[in-house]
């Protein structure tokens, strides 16, 4: 109990401090984890994480849930997946609710008019770095193009694209695998 | 019952949302048009709170978009349908990583999946930046006049913002909170 305690602490602290997420919680992890707590080496913590990045779900989350079922199992996942996520759930929700109460003041309104600019920027700024990852070939290429257009023009839940990447990936690195014997 | 609804809706949001951080924004993009529990605008604030407060920004924006639906018990009930898939998916590959680690399958999978996920990000950037004051198809329509189309004080932030960005790398909340200084200055929403 003290252990499922102290994980959930821990990815609390973690939580709390990064800002974020995904890429920039890797620091944190390492010294809480690998150095102050000794519950999994930096190799294992590795793994978790590129393991943690192409499973569905948050990274963050992900490397919680690995770590914890390392220290305790089952249950130690779902503590240390339930600290990860804590700090969030209560920062969020005290922001979300004072924002709501003054959402309706002309500073408040032109203040997001400008911020929503400044999200654009950030979001068009991640996606170079995606794509620089991600759109590796001619074939990933094909793919982002088409899913782009689909996506834009064609008014459906986004799991229909996901779930037929997925498969076309498959086909192709088999495809090509083949081609190469 | 909306709770319900609250659960089964992140649930799915969670189990397809791969890479982590801006990759479930089309997820919830989908959700905002199919159930209109919140605009694609709130959405645009929701990834402006979560970038600048700690934590997760897929969780920080479930939360906040649950928040906006259901109050506090809606948005633990939008957190926790985020995250129940990871955390499930996790504790079983947690069984055999190495062996998941070097799958064929898997890796082609994702090979498909990562390039798919860039490109629905990109659809819903692109929702984003015609939400926001860079647009303003209503006015082009009434006038007709291209100018009233892009708004150039907006476009001048973006490229401003985007230099920034790029030659120093500041933390997000310096980009977000110089933005909110010149929309309050230049008096973006108009009011």
């Amino acid at each position: 109990m003290k252990e499922l305690f102290d994980l959930f602490l821990t990815f609390c602290r973690i939580g709390g401090l990064t800002f974020g997420g995904g890429y920039a919680m890797m620091p944190m992890l390492q010294r809480e984890c690998v150095e102050k707590k000794g519950w999994v080496t930096e190799n294992e913590l590795m793994d978790y994480y590129s393991v943690g990045q192409c499973t569905p779900g948050v990274i963050a989350v992900n490397t919680a849930t690995f770590v914890g079922n390392k220290v305790h199992g089952v249950a130690g996942g779902i503590f240390a997946a339930l600290g990860v996520v804590f700090p969030s759930l209560v920062i969020i929700m005290i922001i979300a609710a004072v924002l709501q109460a003054f959402a309706h003041y002309p500073a408040v309104q032109n203040a997001f008019a400008g911020i929503r600019v400044g999200v654009c920027v950030l979001i068009i700024n991640s996606i170079i770095k995606l794509f620089k990852k991600a759109v590796i070939d001619k074939w990933t290429l094909i793919l982002f193009i088409v899913v782009f257009l689909c996506a834009l023009f064609i008014d459906i839940t986004p799991i229909i694209f996901v779930v037929a990447a997925g498969i076309a990936g498959v086909l192709i690195s088999n495809w090509k695998e083949k081609k190469a014997k | 019952m909306i709770y319900l609804r609250l659960l089964f809706e992140f649930f799915k949001a969670g189990l397809f949302t791969v890479g982590g951080g801006l990759a479930a924004l089309p997820f919830l993009e989908d959700i905002a048009v199919k159930t209109g529990w919140f605009s694609v605008e709130q959405l645009t604030d929701m990834i402006a709170i979560s970038e600048s407060t700690p934590g997760p920004i897929g969780i920080n924006m479930a939360t906040y978009a649950g928040f906006t639906t259901g109050g506090i018990f809606g948005s633990i009930v939008a957190t926790l349908g985020f995250m129940i898939p990871s955390v499930i998916i996790i504790t079983i590959v947690s069984k055999f990583i190495q062996k998941f680690n070097e799958n064929k399958i898997v890796k082609g999978a994702f090979y498909g999946l990562r390039a798919a996920s860039v490109a629905l990000i990109s659809t819903a950037a692109v929702n984003a930046i015609g939400e926001s004051v860079l647009f303003d198809l209503a006015k082009y329509q009434s006038t007709g006049s291209f100018l009233d189309l892009i708004s150039i004080p907006g476009l001048i932030l973006a490229v401003v913002a985007f230099i920034v960005l790029k030659k120093w790398n500041p933390h997000p909340i310096f980009i977000l909170a110089g933005s909110a200084v010149v929309g309050i200055v230049l008096k973006f929403a108009g009011v």
